[in-house]
C-alpha cells in the first residue's frame, strides 16, 4: 500500500491508538492536515499552540496515556517549547509533530523556518528530525516507546514538508524493527539493594515516605497504600502526588515544602528515615539543601538513575518502576518478619529472621519494633503537631472580604469527591493543593516543575477531554487566566464544558506576597486591577457562562450553578481578598527549619 | 598547574554514540546546560559505520563524574559510557605547531623534533611546521621546550584512549577490570 509520508504519519498515529489531538493548522504541516479529514482521530482546533501542548498535558495526566500536539513550523513550533518544558520537568508522555520546511529550504533562513530539534534538545526526552519518508512509521513508534517508557516524557516529531508529501510503501514496524541501541530503562529495583531498604525500614524510628509524581507514572497508588498501612509509616505527597494517597487516610500528612503544612515539612525535617519515591528532592521541597532532614537516612527509588545522589546522597538508592520496587520491598519486608496482614499475622508460621534465629515466631513478636506499635511515640507527635499548627484562615460571614481558601473549601464541597482539578501557578495553586481533599490518584492536574502561568485553562480542557465522566474545575489566578483564557473559545466550539473559578484578587498574587513580606511593602508591577478586564463580559464572549461573586455569601450558588451547566463552559470571577497570604511558607534560601506558620497561630505564644 | 597533563580533577571517558546527526550537538548541549566543563572533546567515527566515539576529558570538579554519565546516559543515541582511568590506558594525542626557526634556531628545533620523534611538515624561511603524537604529557613536554624558540601557532587535537591490554589474554580484548563500562541502562 502506497501512502504519502503525512498519510503514514496519521497512520502511524492510529496504529498508537491515538484518539485525540490538539494542534493548529499552518504552511509546513498542511499536507499532514488533509488525511486528518479521514481519520478515526479527534483533532481539536486550539486558538494557539501553547494551548495544544498544555491540553495535551492535562490529557496525559489524567489518563496516563500519552498527549498529542501537533503544530506548524517556525513560530507554531516555538509555540510549543513551553508546554514541552513543562513536560519534560514533571515527566509527561507528550509526543509533539511540528513541521519542517523542505528539506531543500533547511538551512536558508526559509519562511517560518526555525530549528526546533535544536531548540528543544534540552527540553525534550528526544526529539526526531525525519529526512527520509520511510523513516516515518518507525520513528513515531519510537517516539511513542521513548515518551511512555522509563522516566516518562515529551518527544517531538520534526517532519518537512516535501517528506509529508513524498509517498512511501506502508509498514508497521515490530518491537524489533525500532533503532533505539541505546535507550534500555531499568524497571526492576536490585534485589540486594532492596533488601537493604527493608533492613533501614525495620530499624528507623521516625521514618517519612517521600511520595513524589513517580507513583502517579508509575501507577503504584495502590502499592503506595499496602507499603504505608502494612508498615505504618506516614506519607507525605509533594505537589506533583498529591491523590497519590489521600489525603483523608490517617497515615497522610499532606504537602510538604516551601508552602507545605507545619506537619509534613517538619516531619521530613525530624525523621531518621526518608524513603523517597518517585521523588526527587525538588528545591521547593528540601529549602536549603544542607539543613534539609539533617538526621535522616535515605532510601531513594527512582526510575532515572540520573536522579540519585543529585541533590541528597542516599544510602540506599534503587533504580526502578516505584510500582515492582514497593512490590519487592513489601516481599522483602516479609521475609524481614513483616506480617501479611494484621489479620493474618497469627496464622502464618514462623517468618524466615526467626526460622534463623531458631524460634518460632510468636503473634506479636515484631509488634514491638514493626509496624504499627513501635512507631506510635512517633505518630503521637505528628498528632501533635497537627493539632498545634493546622492549615487556618479567617473568613468574615457576609460583607467581610472574600477569603481565596473559602471559595477552595466551598468548591470541594460542593463537587462531586472526585472532581478533576487543574491550576495554573501562583498562590491560587497552593490554596488549591492546600485546601482540596484529593482522595483520588490522577485528579490533580498542575504545572509542578516549570511553574507555568497559564496552565489552568488549557490543561483543564484537556483532562476533560480525557475524562469527560469526571467534573473538571480549574482553579485560576486572575493573572493567569489572561495567559491563556483564548482556549475557552476552543473549549466553547468543541462543547467541553469545563469550569474555570478565578480567584481574582486583582495582583499577581504571589510575586505581591514576597514583595510585601521580603521587599519591604515596594509592590512593584503586580497590580492587574479587578474588572480590567471584564471577565464576565469576557467569559461570556467566548461562550461561556460568566458568573461574579463578590460575597462569602454567594459563593455556594454560584458553584451549584456552574455544576448545573453541562452545554459549555463556566467562568467564575471570584472577587478575593488581596490581602491574604499562602501560610506556612519557608522563605528561599531558609532552612525548613525556619517555617512560617500563619501569625494567628503564633500569638501568644511569646 | 600542568595546562595539559595527567590531572586528577581530569576524568577520560570514551562514549559510543549512534552516527546519526545532531548527536554531538546533543552531548555538547548537556555539558553546557548542566554546568559541566568539557576539558577536550574528539569524535570520529568508530569501526562499526553505525557508531561514533567520542572521547570526553571531563572536569570532575565542575561535577561528580557519576552525574557526568548518568545524565550522559539519559541521551537516547548514547549507547555506552566507558571511564577510562589513565593508568590502565593508553591515551594519545596529536600536536602540529608552527615554529619560528630562523638560521640561527633552525638546527635546535630540528634536533629536538627528532629527539621527541616528531615530524617536520613544512619548511618556510623562518618557520617550520611540526607535527607530534604520542601520550598527552609527552606533548606538553615537548611543547614547554619548544616554547623557548616562539611558538606562532599550535593546534592539539584532543585525546584519543583505549584501554590498556591485559598481556595475559591473548585474544585481544581488553581485560575485565581495566575499564568501567556503563551499559545502556535508563
Amino acid at each position: 500500500m502506497e501512502l504519502t509520508g503525512a498519510q503514514a504519519l496519521i497512520k502511524s498515529l492510529e496504529m498508537q491508538h491515538v484518539e485525540v489531538m490538539f494542534g493548529l493548522p499552518g504552511g509546513a504541516i498542511l499536507p499532514v492536515y488533509d488525511p486528518i479529514l479521514d481519520s478515526s482521530i479527534r483533532h481539536i482546533l486550539v486558538r494557539h499552540e501553547q494551548g495544544a501542548g498544555h491540553m495535551a498535558q492535562g490529557y496525559a495526566q489524567v489518563t496516563g496515556r500519552p498527549g498529542v500536539a501537533m503544530a506548524t513550523s517556525g513560530p507554531g513550533a516555538t509555540n510549543v517549547v513551553t508546554p514541552l518544558a513543562d513536560a519534560y520537568m514533571d515527566s509527561t508522555p507528550l509526543v509533539v509533530v511540528t513541521g519542517q520546511v523542505a528539506t531543500t529550504a533547511i538551512g536558508t533562513d526559509a519562511f517560518q523556518e526555525s530549528d526546533i530539534t535544536g531548540i528543544t534538545m534540552g527540553i525534550t526526552k528526544h526529539n526526531w528530525l525525519i529526512t527520509d519518508v520511510d523513516d516515518i512509521p518507525r520513528v513515531v513508534a519510537e517516539a511513542f516507546h521513548v515518551a511512555t517508557t522509563g522516566r516518562p516524557g515529551p518527544v517531538l516529531i520534526d517532519i518537512p514538508k516535501d517528506i509529508a508529501q513524498s509517498t512511501m510503501e506502508w509498514y508497521w514496524p515490530t518491537p524489533g524493527d525500532l533503532d533505539l541501541p541505546g535507550y534500555h530503562p531499568v524497571t526492576e529495583g536490585d534485589p540486594t539493594l532492596i533488601a537493604e531498604a527493608a533492613e533501614l525500614l525495620l530499624a528507623a524510628e521516625r521514618p517519612v515516605i517521600y511520595a513524589g509524581g513517580g507513583i502517579l507514572k508509575a501507577r503504584a497508588a495502590d502499592a503506595l497504600r499496602e507499603l504505608a498501612e502494612r508498615t505504618g509509616i506516614p506519607v507525605v505527597t509533594t505537589l506533583m502526588a498529591r491523590g497519590c494517597f489521600p489525603d483523608s487516610h490517617p497515615l497522610c500528612l499532606g504537602m510538604p515544602g516551601m508552602h507545605g503544612n507545619y506537619t509534613a515539612v517538619t516531619a521530613m525535617q525530624k525523621s531518621d528515615l526518608l524513603i523517597a519515591l518517585g521523588s526527587r528532592f525538588d528545591d521547593r521541597v528540601t529549602g536549603r539543601v544542607n539543613a534539609f532532614a539533617p538526621e535522616a537516612k535515605v532510601i531513594h527509588v527512582d526510575i532515572d538513575p540520573a536522579e540519585h545522589n543529585k541533590v541528597r546522597r542516599a544510602d540506599v538508592a534503587i533504580a526502578g518502576d516505584c510500582r515492582l520496587v514497593i512490590e519487592e520491598l513489601l516481599l522483602a519486608l516479609e521475609a524481614l518478619g513483616l506480617s501479611h496482614s494484621e489479620a493474618t499475622r497469627g496464622g502464618r508460621g514462623g517468618y524466615p529472621s526467626d526460622a534463623v534465629a531458631g524460634a518460632p515466631a510468636a503473634p506479636g513478636t515484631f509488634a514491638e519494633r514493626f509496624p504499627r506499635e513501635g512507631l506510635a511515640p512517633w505518630r503521637a507527635q505528628l498528632g501533635e503537631w497537627q493539632r498545634r499548627f493546622p492549615l487556618v484562615y479567617d473568613q468574615q460571614p457576609g460583607a467581610g472580604p472574600l477569603k481565596p481558601q473559602f471559595v477552595i473549601e466551598q468548591l470541594r464541597d460542593l463537587t462531586p469527591e472526585d472532581t478533576i482539578v487543574a491550576s495554573g501557578v501562583g498562590q491560587h495553586q497552593m490554596f488549591a493543593s492546600q485546601w482540596w481533599q484529593f482522595d483520588h490518584p490522577y485528579t490533580w492536574v498542575n504545572s509542578g516543575g516549570l511553574g507555568t502561568m497559564g496552565f489552568a485553562v488549557p490543561s483543564a480542557i484537556g483532562a476533560k477531554v480525557g475524562r469527560p465522566d469526571k467534573m473538571v474545575w480549574a482553579v485560576d489566578g486572575d493573572g493567569c487566566f489572561q495567559m491563556t483564557a483564548q482556549e475557552l473559545v476552543t473549549a466553547s466550539s468543541e462543547r467541553i464544558p469545563v469550569k474555570i473559578a478565578i480567584l481574582n484578587n486583582a495582583y499577581l498574587g504571589m510575586v505581591r506576597q514576597w514583595q510585601e513580606m521580603f521587599y519591604e511593602e515596594r509592590y512593584s508591577e503586580v497590580y492587574l486591577s479587578p474588572d480590567l478586564p471584564d471577565y464576565v463580559g469576557w467569559a461570556e464572549a467566548m461562550g461561556c457562562v460568566g458568573i461574579r461573586v463578590e460575597s462569602p455569601d454567594d459563593v455556594a450558588t454560584a458553584i451549584d450553578k456552574a455544576n448545573s451547566v453541562d452545554d459549555r463552559p463556566v467562568v467564575i470571577d471570584f472577587r478575593t481578598d488581596a490581602f491574604e497570604k499562602v501560610f506556612p511558607m519557608v522563605a528561599a534560601g531558609a532552612s525548613n527549619d525556619d517555617i512560617m506558620v500563619d501569625p494567628s497561630l503564633t500569638r501568644g505564644d511569646g | 598547574m600542568n595546562m595539559y597533563g595527567t590531572d586528577q580533577h581530569h576524568h577520560t571517558l570514551t562514549v559510543v554514540v549512534e552516527n546519526k546527526s545532531g548527536v554531538l550537538a546533543r552531548v555538547a548541549s548537556l555539558f553546557s546546560r548542566r554546568g559541566y566543563n568539557i576539558f577536550s572533546l574528539a569524535v570520529a567515527p568508530s569501526d562499526n559505520p553505525k557508531f561514533s566515539r567520542i572521547t570526553i576529558v571531563v572536569d570532575v570538579e565542575s561535577a561528580p563524574l557519576d552525574q557526568i554519565i548518568k545524565q550522559l546516559d539519559k541521551l537516547i543515541p548514547v549507547v555506552s559510557i566507558t571511564e577510562l582511568d589513565p593508568a590502565r590506558s593508553r591515551e594519545r594525542e596529536l600536536l602540529l605547531a608552527t615554529v619560528a626557526a630562523g638560521p640561527e634556531s633552525r638546527g635546535q628545533v630540528i634536533q629536538l623534533v627528532g629527539v621527541f620523534e616528531g615530524k617536520i611538515v613544512d619548511v618556510g624561511p623562518e618557520h617550520l611546521t611540526v607535527m607530534l603524537a604520542g601520550a598527552p604529557t609527552k606533548l606538553d613536554d615537548f611543547e614547554d621546550l619548544v616554547r623557548g624558540y616562539g611558538i606562532v601557532e599550535m593546534q592539539r587535537t584532543g585525546r584519543v584512549a583505549l584501554p590498556m591490554l591485559d598481556r595475559a589474554d591473548h585474544r585481544g580484548h581488553p581485560a575485565p577490570g581495566t575499564a568501567d563500562t556503563t551499559e545502556k541502562a535508563g
